[in-house]
């Protein structure tokens, strides 16, 4: 027996007009989405870090602006907050970042050594630190409190304890501290 | 026609016996994380047995699955002979060869660098031979399956292709294209630093060429599972196929879209653009639709099969199906896993949605609904379907089977959902433990407690898959008849030329990769000062 026997002309055209319903449904599923997320990247401006910016991590130490001494948070002089860091194996520098709450944040990391990431929980703030290349986040936090901030990728053998956090404080409290003009971090505190 | 039964049951085999191994440390795992086990007094067995687990899962298991299925699909659904058995023979040693070259750094603890290598971590030169290895056994098998169709198509000018071969060849050719990023990152970068030639390497070229890999590879680990779908479903449940084009246009489709999008990965990553992110983003979304393409074709099928069993009404079919029947079962729980995953994945496409979750749990669960559950229940069926053609030899223990895949259903559910929680509470994948003792962690304890429960309700389910074949190897013996794929409704006399070969597809899902790599990765190569020195792990 054959299929072709059984059956109709007519229910192949009806299999034919039902199939070509669900494509169509399908199609517009997925376009629909796809305009949706370039809706929320333009719109909303969650758009990944547009330039890609490279440095060399056997030199990161001696010059540049991930020099030990330049990293943390500083305050700069339009009010806004730039803060960098480095991850190596197994720990961030700084291990303690501190930030003041309601104000726009750039961190600008990068790895000494192998992969890392840094992820800070309870935010959409997670990004990945690939050795010879910089990562640009923008964040604005709208609490103050401590957050976790945990190396995301597997990084070796003590990626297990490689636990950073951050301190976000209260802006006057911040505009104090940095009063000095030097770089802040709360490790210790 | 099964012929080389013996080719066939040794793949089978071998991709079970490596299966139930890394499904043993996949539990063990979970239970050293969870706070019902002790900490390891040194966590570098954790990151060991991870590799293993995530090698073994991911390059060994489903390329196995998929070229014994594949043998048997070209001898059965031909109907005839496999033309160069030596040579699959030879593939299948390769993989031997390769996985225990692989494995034996990794125990050493000198190839702690997980599936997806992590360079500029570089492990012993040996467990990156052994993949290679692997893949070039695969290999042997791509280039069989083509020139058995072509041997074929000799035989029968111009006849349209069974729809299982059509599938399996677009699967072959899908394989040997998406093994080739991350062959090139093996060969071009890691390897001549894991051989001494050469001491650093770009890490974010590297990803990039990985990425190229890592998505299109879970397309091929769902081939077997969607030629399950669309030709032993339909027979087994006494149905029909609802539409045999649908089935050759999601292959096709599943075959173009489902390479150039591997850049999703690398959302967080700060080497690659945003615009590059983007365009991999919606292709990214355009893969849903083979997906989508097939959800429905298989459920008219499966409305067909109930309805000819009497089944009535809007929704009273599906009371109709038979459900004792463990093909249906499988079938069900895989479209429920299938689901989840799906919609998770969806979420992991969206940029702006990823961030949230990126490199957390949330991953780790997704992609063990879709592959561990969807894709490997439908492996557990397909070897139950073909046991007793291969054994000439009765599966009795249908109740066994069906409690068999209940318990992996359930286990997948349990281990995977709580995970998607803690992942979107933050917790970081891929660690060895965590302090439970922190307040500020000490939430998460009870869901991770659940998953590592739902491991070991995995790990009995793989255990009883296992008894049940091997059981099946010495159970009376049956004449099983020839192996029969499902018919369409309307079995086609002749199909378009271009849903009945190849040739145009394989250049497409080629120039769509090379405008959506060849940029990123071109750029890559030659900004310079962005090689790192390696770091060797185990060396001291
Ligand atoms: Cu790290």
């Amino acid at each position: 027996m054959s299929a072709g026997d059984t059956h109709t002309h007519g229910s192949a055209e009806v299999a034919a007009r039902v199939e070509r319903r669900w494509a169509t449904i399908a199609v517009i599923i997925v376009v629909g989405m796809a305009l949706l997320a370039a809706f929320a990247g333009i719109h909303r401006a969650t758009m990944p870090q547009p330039r890609v910016e490279t440095t060399d991590p056997s030199r990161i130490h001696l010059s540049g602006e991930f020099v030990e001494s330049n990293l943390g948070s500083v305050l700069e002089a339009n009010g806004n907050v730039t803060v960098r860091a480095i991850g190596q194996q197994y720990s961030f520098t700084p291990a303690c970042i501190v930030v003041p709450v309601d104000t726009p944040i750039t961190m600008r990391a990068t790895s000494a050594d192998v992969v890392h990431g840094i992820l800070i929980q309870g935010t959409n703030i997670n990004t990945m630190l690939v050795p010879g290349y910089i990562s640009e986040q923008l964040m604005r936090f709208t609490k103050t409190g401590d957050y976790l901030m945990p190396c995301q990728e597997f990084c070796s053998f003590g990626h297990e304890g490689m636990w950073g956090k951050v301190k976000v404080i209260d802006k006057a409290d911040f505009a104090n501290r940095a009063k000095g003009g030097g770089r802040l971090s709360c490790v210790g505190q | 026609m099964l012929v080389n039964r013996k080719l066939i049951l040794a793949h089978f085999w071998l991709a079970f016996a490596v299966f139930g191994f890394a499904l043993t440390l996949g539990a063990w795992q979970m239970f050293i994380r969870s706070p019902i086990g002790t900490w390891l007094s040194n966590p570098e067995l954790y990151y060991r047995s991870l590799t293993a687990h995530g090698t073994v899962m991911g390059y060994v298991f489903p390329t196995l699955v998929a070229m014994g299925f594949g043998y048997a699909i070209s001898e059965s659904a031909l109907e005839q002979r496999l033309v160069g058995v030596r040579w699959a023979w030879t593939g299948f040693w390769l993989i031997v060869a390769g996985a225990i070259m692989a494995v034996v750094p990794v125990a050493l603890g000198r190839a702690s660098v997980l599936y997806t290598f992590y360079p500029p971590l570089i492990g012993n030169v040996f467990y990156y031979l052994g993949v290679v290895l692997v893949v070039v056994g695969s290999w042997i098998w791509v280039a069989l399956m083509a020139i058995n169709l072509r041997v074929w198509r000799k035989a029968h000018p111009g006849a349209p292709v069974p729809l299982a071969m059509f599938a399996n060849v677009a699967g072959s050719y899908l394989w040997a294209w998406t093994a080739v990023g991350a062959a090139l990152e093996l060969l071009l970068q890691i390897i001549p630093v894991a051989a001494g030639l050469k001491a650093t390497i770009d890490a974010g070229l590297a990803r990039v060429f990985f990425s190229w890999t890592l998505h299109a590879i879970v397309y091929f680990w769902l081939m077997p599972t969607y030629i399950a779908y669309y030709t032993i479903v339909p027979r087994a449940i006494g149905g029909r196929v609802y539409s045999d084009s649908m089935a050759r246009i999601s292959f096709i489709l599943f075959l173009v879209v489902a390479m150039p999008i591997g850049m999703h990965h690398t959302f967080a990553d700060p080497q690659v653009g945003a615009g590059f992110k983007f365009i991999h983003s919606a292709f990214t979304a355009l893969v849903a639709l083979p997906t989508l393409l097939t959800v429905f074709t298989i459920c008219a099928s499966v409305e067909i099969a109930a309805r000819l069993r009497g089944g009535r009404g809007m929704f009273g079919w599906i009371r109709a199906l038979p459900w004792d029947n463990p093909m249906m079962l499988a079938l069900a729980f895989s479209f429920v896993m299938l689901g989840f995953g799906g919609a998770g994945g969806l979420i992991n496409m969206s940029y702006q949605l990823d961030a949230s979750i990126h490199n957390t749990q949330w991953i780790t669960g997704h992609f063990h609904l879709i592959f561990g559950g969807a894709i490997v229940i439908m492996y557990f069926a397909i070897a139950y379907d073909l046991w007793p053609h291969l054994t000439g030899r009765e599966l009795i223990d249908i109740r066994l089977i069906r409690t068999q895949l209940w318990l992996w259903f359930i286990g997948m559910i349990i281990t995977t959902f709580p995970w998607h929680w803690v992942g979107i509470l933050g917790m970081p994948r891929r660690m060895a433990y965590f302090d439970f003792g922190d307040p500020a962690i000490a939430p998460q304890a009870l869901s991770v407690t659940f998953s590592a429960i739902g491991g070991f309700i995995l790990l009995a389910s793989g255990i009883m898959f296992i008894v049940i074949l091997a059981r099946g190897m010495r159970a009376p013996r049956v004449a099983a008849g020839p192996y029969r794929f499902a018919l369409a409704v309307h079995q086609p006399a002749t199909v378009p030329v271009a849903l009945n070969t190849h040739a145009l597809w394989v250049a497409l899902m080629i120039v769509l990769t090379l405008t959506n790599y060849g940029y990123p990765i071109v750029t890559l190569a030659l900004t310079e000062g962005t090689s790192v020195p390696a770091v060797y792990v185990g060396a001291q």
